[in-house]
């Protein structure tokens, strides 16, 4: 009977449909949560996390049918799902399902555990996976503002402290102010283009004299907003602060989840509309590259707040990051794309260890609250020092893969001196990661508590060690995983 | 008829407008007004490049533009308003908590 009204209605709805379900099915969810946290009592708020956690299962499922089409456009060509797509949906899926883990028992200690949080946090995601599929400005931009205006919330939801308020209001101001520049460079790469289509637009593009003005304000512009959503230096100044001031689980999906979403929002559109323009911000791509890494790696030297460490720490990757773009090579895109998986694990284990130094009354953000962790909690200083050892990019863990690959891309397209600068930063990152190491490998414990590890927070721990460990030493399925989004035809276009 | 180059003369001054009045003003709620502004830039972008290239896309992007406007302004006079309860104040210099 269910079985039989199911089958009527999915007749009914267009096939295209199918494309977007993932989306679709975490939007459900989403609502389905903001009902039933009514009916919950105080105690079984986890219920919500179970909801959520179902929610990324089924979206994971409906993205998994989707994994063998190649290059379907749907609505109008207004979203195409490819490898690229779907690459990246599993990403923003993976990364939300950590967080959730992440988040439950932070939220109680904070007392601020509401159904809206998950909600929000699956309504982000969406966003970012109509970012990474979509195929026109409209899309992109619909897609990028659902992503934001649901971090800024959630880096507010600790309504009663006042690192998380203003944390909040520096976000929404220079968030906001950075979307409408974007935007401005939208509606102008509309009027060159005459379609919001990103094919046609550079079709537009190449035909256009490359000093052509409205071409270069347009760059600029896009160009702005985009570098501040990845936070990369001259844009990076909200990072340290928002970072700070977001509930630790959001801090983690805010430098993960958000930073590949807008890393792929700069592919689809660097890598088609300003592709046939492509000398007038190579050189700019590249200047901005050193400067993230220069000012992430030293500006992490002097923290003494963990979480304004890994932000500088994760404007330093951005700049890695960039320069796999610079060398436009098959090896540099793949190495984007596998970086940005690694990222998702190491950072997020950070970020975890960090949340299990929250207990009543302590903050937990200082680097004196690692002190002697190694004695209070092995477990906990063991995976600790694994995942700097990844974010500094020691073999055998996957951060040294990722970091490889792009090295490889930038010597195999001569660009040496970009390839020793990105080399010599891994000193001071060296130096900076191995400073947490030591506080809670060899001071003192004093008084501090022993961190509680919950059965949740123990999974997400776990899973990232793993896939940091199993990346590293058995890196081929990850990196054929990674290799499916040159299979995309935007990417299959340049790269021919 | 006015030539399309006027309107792009219009949202450029709006534009600046606003970009100088968010790099300027110390009140955040002025400072979400002159986001506006340029989120209305864009709009009479969209608009007479609509009309100039006989495209609807234009239109349809502006129709989104401001409901994002809409969605913006809502979450963020919220997040506003939690700020001053705790706060008591609306000058961006004095958020000095997390060092800008």
């Amino acid at each position: 009977m269910l079985q039989d009204l199911l089958g009527r209605i999915g007749m009914q709805l267009p096939k295209e449909f199918a494309l977007i379900l993932p989306q679709v099915q975490l939007g459900i969810f989403a609502l389905g949560i903001l009902l039933t946290d009514f009916l919950l009592d105080r105690k079984s708020r986890w219920w919500n996390a179970v909801l959520a956690l179902a929610g990324v299962g089924f979206s994971a499922k409906a993205l998994w049918n989707l994994r063998n089409l190649e290059d379907v456009s749907a609505y109008h060509s207004s979203i195409v799902v490819d490898p690229f797509a779907v690459f990246f949906g599993f990403l923003f899926l993976i990364s939300a399902a950590l967080v959730i883990l992440l988040s439950v028992r932070y939220l109680e200690i904070e007392d601020e555990h509401h159904g809206e949080f998950y909600a929000l946090l699956l309504f982000a995601t969406i966003g970012m996976m109509f970012l990474a599929s979509g195929s026109d400005l409209i899309t992109l931009f619909l897609g990028l503002e659902t992503m934001a205006l649901s971090f800024y919330v959630l880096t507010g939801f600790l309504r009663h402290r006042k690192t998380s308020n203003e944390g909040a209001v520096k976000y929404l101001l220079l968030g906001a102010f950075s979307s409408g520049i974007l935007a401005y460079g939208f509606s102008l790469m509309y009027g060159i283009a005459g379609s919001t289509n990103l094919a046609e637009i550079a079709k537009a593009y190449a035909s256009r004299s490359p000093g052509d003005p409205l071409v270069l304000i347009s760059l600029v512009t896009v160009s702005a907003g985009v570098f501040f959503k990845i936070a990369a230096v001259p844009f990076h100044m909200w990072a340290p602060d928002v970072y700070e001031g977001a509930p630790t689980s959001i801090t983690a999906s805010i430098s993960v989840a958000s930073k590949a979403a807008s890393f792929a929002l700069l592919l689809r559109i660097f890598c088609t509309a300003f592709w046939p323009i492509r000398p007038s911000w190579e050189m700019v791509v590249a200047g901005v590259a050193v400067a993230s890494m220069t000012i992430g790696n030293f500006g992490a030297i002097t923290q003494s707040n963990l979480k304004r460490l890994l932000a500088y720490s994760s404007i330093g990757h951005v700049g890695y990051m960039l320069l796999g773009l610079v060398a436009g090579t098959p090896d540099g895109f793949k190495g984007i794309a596998f970086y940005l998986l690694v990222y998702v694990f190491m950072n997020t284990g950070a970020f975890a260890i960090v949340i299990l130094l929250r207990r009543e009354g302590v903050i937990g953000e200082d680097i004196e609250d690692l002190n002697g962790l190694i004695s209070r909690r092995p477990v906990a200083a063991i995976l600790l020092l694994i995942f700097m050892l990844s974010l500094a990019g020691i073999p055998p863990t996957a951060g040294f893969i990722g970091k490889y690959f792009i090295f490889l891309s930038l010597i195999e397209t001569g660009h040496y001196v970009l390839a020793i600068f990105a080399a010599l930063y891994v000193a001071p990152a060296l130096y900076y990661y191995f400073r947490v190491v030591v506080h809670a490998w060899m001071r003192e414990p004093g008084g501090a508590a022993r961190p509680v590890i919950s059965l949740a927070q123990g999974v997400a721990l776990a899973a990232c060690t793993l896939f940091i460990l199993v990346a590293g030493l058995l890196p081929d399925r990850f990196i054929n995983f990674a290799g499916t989004t040159l299979q995309s035809q935007f990417l299959q276009m340049i790269l021919r | 008829m006015i030539p399309t180059s006027h309107y792009l003369v219009v949202s450029l001054l709006l534009f600046t407008t606003g970009v100088i009045g968010v790099l300027t003003r110390r009140n955040v709620i002025i400072v979400l007004m002159s986001i506006e502004l340029i989120l209305n830039a864009v709009n009479i972008n969209l608009v007479a490049f609509s009309q100039h290239l006989a495209s609807l896309d234009g239109q349809v992007f502006a129709i989104f533009v401001i409901t994002d406007a809409a969605a913006e302004a809502a979450v963020g006079l919220g997040i506003i308003i939690a700020f001053f309860r705790n706060r008591q104040t609306l000058l961006a210099d004095e958020m000095d908590l997390l060092r800008w």
